[in-house]
């Protein structure tokens, strides 16, 4: 059962881990991010009947953030698709030297 | 109050019972004789700021900064006529009751006055204390007694200088530090007063400070002092290294127990106490700032660079005098670099237009022999030249300053811009001034030593003393102390040569002034002659304290008629007779009667006296024949020997070439080289390496948030599979 | 007035100290919330309360046997045993007094002089000068590297923003050099606390702790380069005239006359008790002398050329500090004392140079000294006080710096004779550099016509630098309250290096050695008897004859006077090889607490225990 579950978590998280590496759409890689989230929920989860109630205890603990980050984060998104009329994160490299 | 109990040294000193005795005498109120001085200072340097602001405040606007001259002097230019000389004046009064006190009372110890604990640390403690005793007494007596006349004849030489005010701050200052520096009870009240004139010299040559010359004049006082005192501290850290204190009494007595007589520490302590010194008194080889000191105002030079502070020196030998006693060979140094000192300055006199540098190399010369009769042994002679060098040499200078002040106005009068300085634009000065003529004679004739002058029996005795001391039978030093002794003579010949062609050239003959000025040229005002006669009245008279007892009752002694047999010797004699003592120890006795030649005492009185006069006779007849020509007609600088003395030995050129320029260039590379190069560059090189690292990982920094993500998780990845391998 | 202060509803010594170190961030707070135009006029106010806050000090503090007064203690940061806890004695109470007279002062000199920016300016003024107060007065090592740092970031922003053409490089030069020795120090000081296992960052507890002779040097390096740095002791002083010369007037004041002091002080406060082994070895003894030696004429030499007239008295500064260095590396309490008498000094008279340049700057908008001369003419007032403090700054008798410099020399003397001789030429340096400055500036024909409209002191001109004036020659002329105040401290320090050269075999012993009596005929007679002429006397001297009756001063300077004086200079000095040895055994035996790594495991468990 355990490893069903941790299966999928694993799974969950590559498929996210993926997205975010290679799409480019800003939207998707945040979602891809959402996605690694809950898949390490879902471990925490699933773990916690072996450890302990501390586990789903981490579960909120993520979820919040996780909530607070998706409020900022598509908050700066908007912003810059206001600002360059486009979310493909190709265009943007302010950060280059 | 403040005072905390310190600690005693690790020495326990034997206190002379003797200073307890000598509490029978109680000083009159000792503490005036530095208060009045410094409190001139203060009512003095108030009212120059005063008028200095006035004057800035009208150049600042354009006005003319100076507009009383002629007119009623301000407030400013008023009271410095009567606070500076009278507070000289009072403490004159005060140092002769504590002398009349001190000669009633048999003192056999020095009186201290403590204050105020100083310094103190834990193991260290310098009061603020002055001591009185016969050789402090005399000291105070010449600097507020000669130092209250030329206070005076200040008064008509500064009266019409805008820096009036100052001037007289400056002065007064000058003699607070000066008895410090006579009064103070260990070395280092000594150095405070040491250094403080020094300060009141460096301020008064710059006097003018707006003459870049002058400024400059100051400047190489102040830090050719500096290197003597170099050698002070050096001296007081030694003492205080084997004495743990630095009270004269303490150390003066217990020197014999501390040191050994003749060994390396006392040599060295005397030997670091004499570049002390050579630096305040102006000797080889730091003579060189003195001649340049003239550009203060005369009567400066007259007080500070002839009658007092260059004496210091002198004086701190003599006081050191127990300490001295006991290394020969640093007495032999000291009587070598004054004897020499005496020889070349004078030697350079010979040859000097300028009256106040004539005088000057006089005044170095002349302390070369107080420091050959101190280092000789003779303190009480070279104390006795002191005094009678203040009385002359004072005179001279105020007599020059009287000249200078008649060709000065003369010149001005006449729209000429002729050096007054100059004796070759002076000559006939004696029809015009016939005070300052007469006297300025009596001064010639004293400093040459002409019988029965002040200076006759005072540069005798040093003479004297050094060919007795050259005949003591253990003297490692004889052969040497003959050498003194023989050019000790042949510079007191060029003595009287140079001196009387300074009169020669300026009172004698036809007037070189120029018809135009020639009619301004005026007696000085009487309260410039009144100090010269009364210096002059001292100049006669003044050798008569210490007429040797032998030549008392003889001819030069106009068989006992001159009073005062010795008197200066039985005065002096409880703060040196130690020394001698201990001299008479480690050298055996001086011949008494018979040094050298065979000759008695009077015997060679006579002669020196003859030989002078000789020469100041024959000096006048040469050179009163000879024509001068004023400077503006004058040739070319000569050369050869001659030219070789005109330029002083090329001894400012060595210093500058030798030392100051290598100075500056080194300063120079320390900076460019060491500090902008070699550190700062390095610390930038640092700076310049870590930035180019920097910009060489940035290149990795691609800005593509995908690249990012791709090495995050490549990283992640990595960490991963370690920790599973591993 | 003591009895007046501790009489006062809340007694003065309960809260004065806290009261320096809160107020001017107190102030800093009422500058942020007032209008800027008024700033200046908040700031000075509050700093002006804080030092009259600051004069009961004076009466309050009694140096009794030498410790720590006025001393109070929170607790702040429980699981690292760190608290807050301040005390004040002999060697900290004039810098803390130092501190709060220079802070209203610097404030009051730069009046007019920060046009922009005044609420920012002001507000890192107070705190600067709670930084640096805060320094002087931790008895905690923790609280005392808190405040050090403070005191970084300031003046990094006075330097950088008010500054001038070169302003961020000299920020930025300052900001580095002295980052980096104090991290180094911080890795000191926690390996300090980790080997004492007291889990305590007090005063106290470093001091308990046992070190070995391996381990005093590496500790003792860590903090030398940290505090040399701060000094600044050459090579590493290059810092100080970058900074000095772009730093507004006040920052040059406030960091010539107290963020310097900030290292010798930590020489005197933590180098020497914490590694009395260290600072004993002959090639600590043989380097710190050697680099203050060549601050004291390198430093005068590349002053004496420089053009700038601001960059001049900053080298200045280098050459003073060298004295304190060589005065406290001398080990004598004269030495001490006098590099204390130094630091004092040179906070009033560089203090005072620099607010007279920055007059100077303001009035012609140049700092070359070129551009001035004959300024005495048209500012008389302003040339006297110029010339009062050179002559001060150059050691004068009768000034306040003769008293330090003139004791610094004489303690060294004691124990290195030559190296004394060679520092004091640095008189005749400091001649050399000063004087060719004052009369370029105050002397000379007024031949600039700009100079010709120079204003002379204003009112508020006078009231700077009359008190600076006024202490340089009350510290010259009477210097014995302040020698008093700080003797029995020093003597406790000088007593810890002592007790450890005891330790370590005796270096004294040597010396006697050396310098035996006998050798010349018994010439060299002492009679060690202080003990009967001081009974009776007060109290407070007795560890100085404690010092005294241990014959270090006599000893040292008796091998110094002996006619192998040269030899036994070379030797006498320093403990011979196998007396550092025999100390490190010694040290290595002593029970000794774990140490290392596990305090800070300990640490974080406690507190997760107690979250949990």
């Amino acid at each position: 059962m355990l490893s069903h579950a941790l299966m999928l978590s694993a799974a969950l998280f590559v498929i996210g881990t993926l997205g975010v590496v290679v799409r480019r759409n800003a939207i998707i890689i945040f979602l891809c991010i959402e996605l690694q989230l809950n898949a390490v929920n879902l471990a925490f989860v699933a773990l916690s009947r072996y450890t302990g109630i501390e586990g789903q205890l981490y579960v909120f603990f993520v979820m919040t953030v996780a909530a607070a980050e998706a409020a900022v984060g598509l908050a700066i998104i908007i912003a810059i698709f206001r600002h360059y009329k486009t979310v493909n994160v190709d265009q943007f490299n302010l950060l280059k030297w | 109050m403040e005072f905390a109990a310190f600690a005693p040294g690790p020495y326990t000193v034997v206190q002379d019972p003797a200073v307890q005795e000598a509490a029978g005498w109680e000083p009159f109120l000792p503490g005036l004789l530095l208060l009045l001085p410094l409190a001139g200072f203060i009512a003095n340097g108030w009212l120059a700021l005063r008028a200095a602001s006035r004057s800035a405040s009208a150049l600042r606007t354009g006005a003319d900064p100076d507009p009383f001259q002629g007119a009623t002097p301000p407030r400013t230019h008023r009271w410095p006529t009567w606070i500076g000389p009278g507070a000289l004046l009072l403490a004159f009064l005060v140092a002769m009751a504590n002398f009349v006190g001190m000669s009633g009372a048999d003192l056999h110890a020095p009186v201290v006055v403590p204050y105020w604990s100083w310094i103190a640390t834990g193991s260290l403690e310098i009061s603020a204390a002055i001591q009185l005793d016969q050789l402090s007494m005399l000291m105070t007596l010449v600097v507020t007694g000669v130092g209250f006349l030329i206070h005076l004849f200040s008064v008509g030489y500064m009266r019409e200088d805008p820096g009036y005010p100052r001037y007289f701050a400056y002065l007064n200052l000058f003699v607070f530090f000066m008895l410090i520096l006579v009064l103070g009870a260990n070395y280092g009240m000594m150095f405070v007063g040491w250094e403080g004139v020094g300060l009141c010299s460096y301020l008064l040559i710059g006097f003018w400070f707006t003459d870049r010359e002058k400024a400059d004049a100051g400047k190489k006082a102040f830090i050719v002092n500096r290197i003597g005192d170099f050698g002070f501290l050096v001296a007081m850290f030694l003492l205080f290294g084997v004495f743990g204190t630095l009270d004269f009494q303490t150390i003066f007595a217990g020197a014999e127990q501390q040191m050994v007589a003749g060994g390396a520490t006392v040599t060295l302590v005397t030997l670091l106490l004499m570049l002390g010194a050579a630096g305040k008194s102006a000797q080889l080889p730091l003579h060189i700032w003195l001649p340049d000191a003239m550009a203060g105002p005369t009567p400066v030079s007259a007080l500070i660079h002839a009658a007092t502070m260059v004496t210091a020196g002198v004086y701190m030998v003599a006081r050191s005098s127990v300490l001295y006693a006991m290394a020969p060979a640093s007495q032999a140094v000291v009587a070598g670099i004054g004897v020499l000192t005496a020889l070349v300055a004078a030697t350079i006199a010979l040859r000097q237009h300028d009256i106040k540098k004539v005088l000057a190399y006089s005044t170095i010369s002349q302390l070369g022999f107080m420091f050959l009769g101190a280092g000789i042994g003779a303190f009480t002679a070279a104390i006795f030249h002191l005094m009678t060098h203040a009385f002359f040499k004072a005179l001279l200078f105020l007599g020059a300053g009287a000249a200078i002040h008649s060709m000065h106005h003369a010149l001005h009068r006449a729209g000429s811009h002729a050096d007054p300085q100059d004796m070759r634009n002076m000559g006939g000065l004696k029809t015009p001034m016939r005070t300052a003529w007469i006297a300025m004679w009596i001064a010639t004739l004293a400093i040459a030593g002409i019988w029965p002058l002040a200076g006759f029996f005072s540069k005798d005795e040093i003479i004297w003393y050094t060919a007795a001391w050259a005949g003591a039978p253990d003297n490692p030093f004889g052969g040497l102390y003959t050498v003194y002794w023989i050019v000790a003579i042949l510079t007191a010949m060029l003595t009287a040569f140079y001196m009387t062609r300074l009169m020669v050239m300026t009172f004698h003959g036809r007037s070189r002034v120029g018809a135009q000025a020639r009619a301004h040229l005026h007696e000085a005002p009487r309260v410039m002659t009144i100090p010269l006669i009364v210096l002059a009245v001292l100049s006669v008279f003044g050798g008569w304290i210490n007429v040797p007892a032998a030549l008392r009752e003889s001819v030069p002694g106009l068989y006992g008629v001159l009073p005062m047999s010795e008197w200066l010797h039985h005065w002096l004699e409880p703060v040196t007779h130690r020394a001698t003592e201990l001299q008479t120890a480690a050298l055996g006795d001086k011949a008494h009667a018979d040094p050298l030649a065979g000759l008695g005492e009077v015997a060679w009185a006579l002669m020196s006296t003859l030989a002078a006069a000789l020469v100041v006779v024959w000096a006048f007849r040469r050179l009163s024949a000879r024509r001068y020509a004023p400077a503006a007609e004058s040739g070319p600088p000569p050369g050869g020997l001659r030219g070789f003395l005109a330029n002083k030995w090329y001894f400012d050129e060595i210093y500058d070439r030798g030392i100051v320029r290598p100075l500056v260039a080194l300063s120079r590379w320390c900076w460019r080289a060491v500090d902008a190069a070699i550190i700062d560059g390095t610390v930038n090189l640092v700076g310049y390496a870590t930035r180019l690292a920097g910009f060489a990982a940035s290149l990795f920094q691609t800005g593509q948030a995908t690249t990012y993500a791709f090495a995050l998780t490549l990283g992640v990845l990595l960490i991963l599979g370690a920790a599973v391998l591993l | 007035m003591t009895d007046f202060l501790a009489s006062l509803p809340l007694p003065y010594q309960d809260w004065a100290l806290h009261a320096l170190i809160w107020l001017p961030l107190a102030g800093l707070l009422h500058v942020v919330a007032a209008p800027a135009e008024r700033a200046r006029h908040i700031a000075f106010r509050w700093s002006a309360a804080v030092f009259v806050a600051s004069l009961g000090l004076w009466w309050a503090f009694d140096p009794g046997p030498g410790g720590f007064a006025l001393e109070s203690s929170a607790s702040w940061i429980d699981s690292w045993g760190v608290r807050y806890a301040l005390g004040v004695d002999g060697i900290s109470i004039f810098m803390v007094l130092l501190t709060t007279l220079t802070t209203p002062i610097a404030i009051l000199g730069a009046w007019n002089y920060i046009d922009k920016r005044r609420k920012a300016f002001y507000s890192l003024m107070l705190l600067l000068q709670t930084g640096v107060t805060g320094v002087f007065l931790a008895t905690d090592i923790f609280l005392f590297y808190v405040f050090f740092e403070l005191t970084l970031i300031p003046m990094y922003f006075i330097v950088g923003i008010w500054g001038g053409e070169r302003r961020i490089y000299a920020a930025v030069k300052f900001f580095l050099y002295t980052a980096v020795g104090s991290l180094l120090m911080l890795v000191a000081i926690l390996y300090m606390y980790f080997a004492s296992g007291a889990e305590s960052f007090s005063y106290q507890a470093f001091l308990a702790t046992e070190l070995t002779m391996r381990e005093q040097l590496w500790l003792f390096a860590a903090f030398a380069l940290a505090f040399g740095i701060k000094v600044p002791v050459f090579p590493f002083h290059t810092w100080l005239p970058d900074a000095h010369v772009e730093a507004p007037t006040p920052g040059s004041v406030i960091l010539a006359s107290l963020l310097l002091k900030m290292g010798t002080y930590g020489f005197l406060r933590f180098l020497l008790p914490f590694f009395p082994g260290a600072v004993q070895h002959p090639t600590v003894v043989a380097i710190m002398l050697a680099l203050g030696l060549i601050g004291i004429v390198y430093a005068a030499w590349v002053a004496a050329v420089q053009p700038d007239a601001k960059k001049l008295v900053a080298y200045t500064s280098v050459a003073h500090m060298g004295f304190v260095v060589i005065g406290i590396f001398a080990l004598t309490v004269n030495g001490l004392q006098g590099g204390l008498m130094v630091m004092i000094s040179h906070g009033v008279s560089t203090g005072a140079l620099f607010l007279l340049l920055g007059m100077m700057y303001e009035r012609r908008h140049t700092r070359l000294i070129e551009d001035f001369g004959g300024i005495g003419r048209v500012a008389p007032l302003f040339a006297t006080v110029f010339v009062i403090t050179a002559l001060a700054s150059i050691g004068l008798p009768g000034t306040s710096g003769f008293i330090g410099e003139f004791l610094a020399l004489i303690g060294v003397f004691e124990t290195h004779a030559v190296v004394a001789v060679v520092a004091t030429t640095g008189v005749i340096f400091a001649a050399y550099y000063m004087l060719p400055m004052v009369q370029r500036i105050v002397f000379n024909p007024l031949d600039n016509p700009e100079n010709r409209a120079f204003p002379d002191l204003s009112r508020r001109e006078k009231v700077v630098l009359g008190p600076l004036v006024a202490l340089m020659i009350w510290i010259g002329v009477h210097p014995a309250p302040f020698l008093t105040r700080m003797e029995p401290s020093v003597g406790v320090v000088l007593e810890r290096v002592e007790a450890a050269r005891v330790g370590m075999g005796g270096r004294a012993g040597a010396m006697e050695a050396v310098a035996d009596p006998d050798v010349e005929g018994g010439r060299f007679r002492v009679d060690e008897a202080p003990e009967e002429e001081g009974a009776g006397s007060d109290e407070a001297a007795a560890p100085a004859r404690g010092l005294a009756a241990r014959g270090q001063t006599p000893s040292g300077i008796r091998a110094a006077m002996h006619p192998r004086w040269n030899a036994a200079l070379c030797v006498a000095p320093c403990p011979n090889s196998w007396a550092i040895r025999a100390a490190a055994r010694l040290a290595c035996t002593a029970p000794r607490r774990s140490r290392c790594a596990p305090g800070i495991v300990h640490g974080l468990r406690d507190a997760g225990t107690e979250e949990g």
